[in-house]
């Protein structure tokens, strides 16, 4: 898949509490936890970004809680994908098992600017930034991965089998 | 090669011969758990995929214990949704109203979960059964909604990483601040999809509440299960409560770990994690002068009855200095009337307390003791992020009973020594 976007950047340990707060966990409509997205690290996120944006973050992206409400509120905000330095295990789960595109890569994350356009192939495992001639690598994706995002998420590939 | 207890647990659940870390596996899972605010998207997704029936209807708990008793609309569908399912299922660990406790409390308690299980909750301190020698880990709602249906799920074998803990701790330290230390050493990814495993001459002799406290927070340092090797003190927790078998797993002599720290646990002080990371731990001898608003003791990782008698021992003739307010959040109907029949819950009132009724409450910033902005909190939870208990510029400092007791009473972060 090839996606282009704007990036947001996010420093290290952005918690899914900052991605979603405990107050809007009242609900799981996506819509709604969208309005909220982000609200805790940034509270004019949602109004600042447009449908198609990147969210860069740096170690650790979605600690904390085992919460699905922050895969689906970044999801649901229109978000395009996640590339971070390194997940926390149950928000990289939950991404794959719902379809969110998450991707690591290390050197992208201290080379970029806030605001920078990308552009990420995810077949070719690379990215490129608008204006810079350096290619960046993404850690490649284990085979099962790749089965459940192109299964559709885990509740499909289940169904599948 | 030998295998670590992990390793072996992971192993007894599964048809795959080869187990080493790193590997992808399917998993036969004992209990599957879910709560209030993740069981709902789950059932959801179950009913989308077509089912009809859960695998199996004693090894699913569903427990309803994050925005009740219900805090406002939304909240009361959720609970109802749950509840719903709960009896179109038959599920027979299904917990509200005056049943209910905060769910990593009442599972152990309860003997639900057991030695040498294999459990997963949507809920990140899933972890904490780890005391009790099972594999524990936290998943999100569609991973629980595929055990729902089928009573297995992928796993990635972790790496181990092990803690030798020696040495007799000085008196009011606990399991907590043993783990808070360990997270301030190693960081809140320092463990990151490994298990973490505590051993040594300490942990042999630590009650079941400090180890429950440790497993708990092992979530906190980015681990995907704590554990600890199950012994007499296991057998003395889980015998009276266990309805079906259990199996206790210990590591071979040559297990391979990926790396391994050795804690001396008599020079260890009492333990505070500042905002907004619980790896920002500072010992109380260097926490300067900290002026709280509210000190809160409960929850999954402190509302034991354990952690009650400490407080209550501290609090007892003495009052919450006046600005603070000082909320006791027992985290069971069980603990909660032992606390009520061995006094404890007068002493707290006596000392100006508010008692609340088992739930997670404020620990997540849902109701029951929400902050301000600016306002500062001591609390017994598991996590400080900005905005954890309520504004997001309010700000939470972590630590163990005693702290959180003796801080109610001078109304700053405070050592009950100094009292
Ligand atoms: S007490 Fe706090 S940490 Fe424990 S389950 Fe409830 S909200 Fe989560």
């Amino acid at each position: 898949m090839i996606l282009k976007g704007k990036i947001w950047k996010f420093g290290d340990n952005i918690d899914t509490d900052a991605i979603i707060p405990a107050r809007y966990l009242n609900t799981s409509d996506p819509a709604e936890l969208a309005r909220h997205c982000m609200e805790d690290a940034d509270p004019a996120f949602m109004t600042r970004m447009t449908p198609g944006d990147i969210i860069v973050g740096g170690e650790n992206f979605g600690c904390g809680s085992s919460r699905e409400h922050a895969p689906i509120a970044i999801k649901a905000a229109g978000i395009s994908c996640v590339v971070a330095k390194s997940f926390a295990r149950i928000f990289y789960r939950n991404a794959f098992n719902m379809g969110l595109p998450i991707f690591e890569s290390r050197d992208l994350v201290d080379a970029i600017a806030e605001a920078a356009r990308i552009t990420l192939d995810s077949t070719q495992g690379s990215i490129t930034v608008e204006g810079q001639d350096r290619k960046f690598s993404i850690s490649p994706i284990p085979p099962f991965m790749e089965q459940l995002i192109a299964d559709g998420g885990l509740m499909k590939h289940i169904a599948g089998k | 090669m030998g295998y670590t207890i992990t390793e072996k647990i992971l192993m007894a659940h599964t048809d795959s011969k080869d187990i080493a870390p790193g590997r992808l596996i399917n998993a036969r899972v004992d209990i599957a758990l879910g709560n209030d605010i993740t069981a709902p998207i789950a059932i959801r997704e179950f009913r989308a995929a077509g089912g009809k029936k859960v695998f199996d209807r004693d090894r699913v708990a569903l427990v309803l214990d994050h925005f009740t008793p219900n805090k406002d609309i939304n909240s009361a569908q959720q609970c109802k949704t749950v509840r719903e399912f709960a009896v179109e299922h038959g599920i027979t660990h299904f917990y509200e109203g005056g049943q209910v406790g905060v769910e990593h409390a009442l599972l152990p308690e309860k003997g639900i979960v057991l030695p040498g299980d294999l459990v997963i909750g949507a809920d990140s301190h899933t972890c904490t059964y780890g005391a009790l020698g099972a594999f524990a880990t936290g998943v999100g709602s569609t991973d629980l909604a595929a055990v729902l249906l089928t009573g297995e799920l992928w796993f990635k074998v972790p790496e181990s990483i092990k803690f030798v803990i020696y040495g007799k701790p000085q008196k009011w330290v606990s399991g907590k601040d043993l783990i808070l230390n360990i997270i301030g050493r190693i960081g809140v990814d320092g463990a990151l999809y490994s298990a973490m495993e505590f051993t040594g001459e300490t942990i042999r002799t630590l009650p079941m509440a400090d180890r429950l406290s440790m497993a708990n927070m092992a979530i906190e340092a980015g681990a995907k299960n704590g554990i600890f090797p199950p012994d007499e003190i296991t057998e003395e927790y889980v015998k009276p409560r266990a309805k079906r078998p259990y199996t206790f797993y210990t590591s071979d002599p040559d297990a391979v770990y990926a790396q391994t720290f050795e804690i001396d646990a008599s020079q260890l002080e009492l333990q505070v994690a500042f905002p907004h990371l619980p790896s920002n731990v500072r010992a109380i001898s260097r926490t300067g002068d900290v002026k709280i608003d509210q000190s809160l003791i409960g929850s999954c990782t402190n509302g034991r009855i354990e952690d009650l008698r400490v407080a209550a021992g501290i609090l007892k003739g003495r009052k919450a200095a006046p600005h603070v307010r000082l909320i006791v959040v027992p985290a069971t109907p069980f603990i909660y009337r032992q606390a009520l029949q061995e006094g404890l819950l007068e002493t707290f009132m006596d000392a100006g307390a508010v008692i609340s009724p088992p739930s997670c409450g404020a620990c997540l910033g849902g109701h029951l003791g929400i902050l301000a902005e600016g306002e500062k909190s001591v609390a017994t939870t598991n996590r400080n992020f900005v905005g954890r208990m309520g504004h997001p510029k309010s700000e939470v400092y972590l630590a163990g009973p005693a702290v959180a007791a003796a801080s109610a009473v001078l109304g700053r972060i405070a050592s009950p020594e100094e009292l």
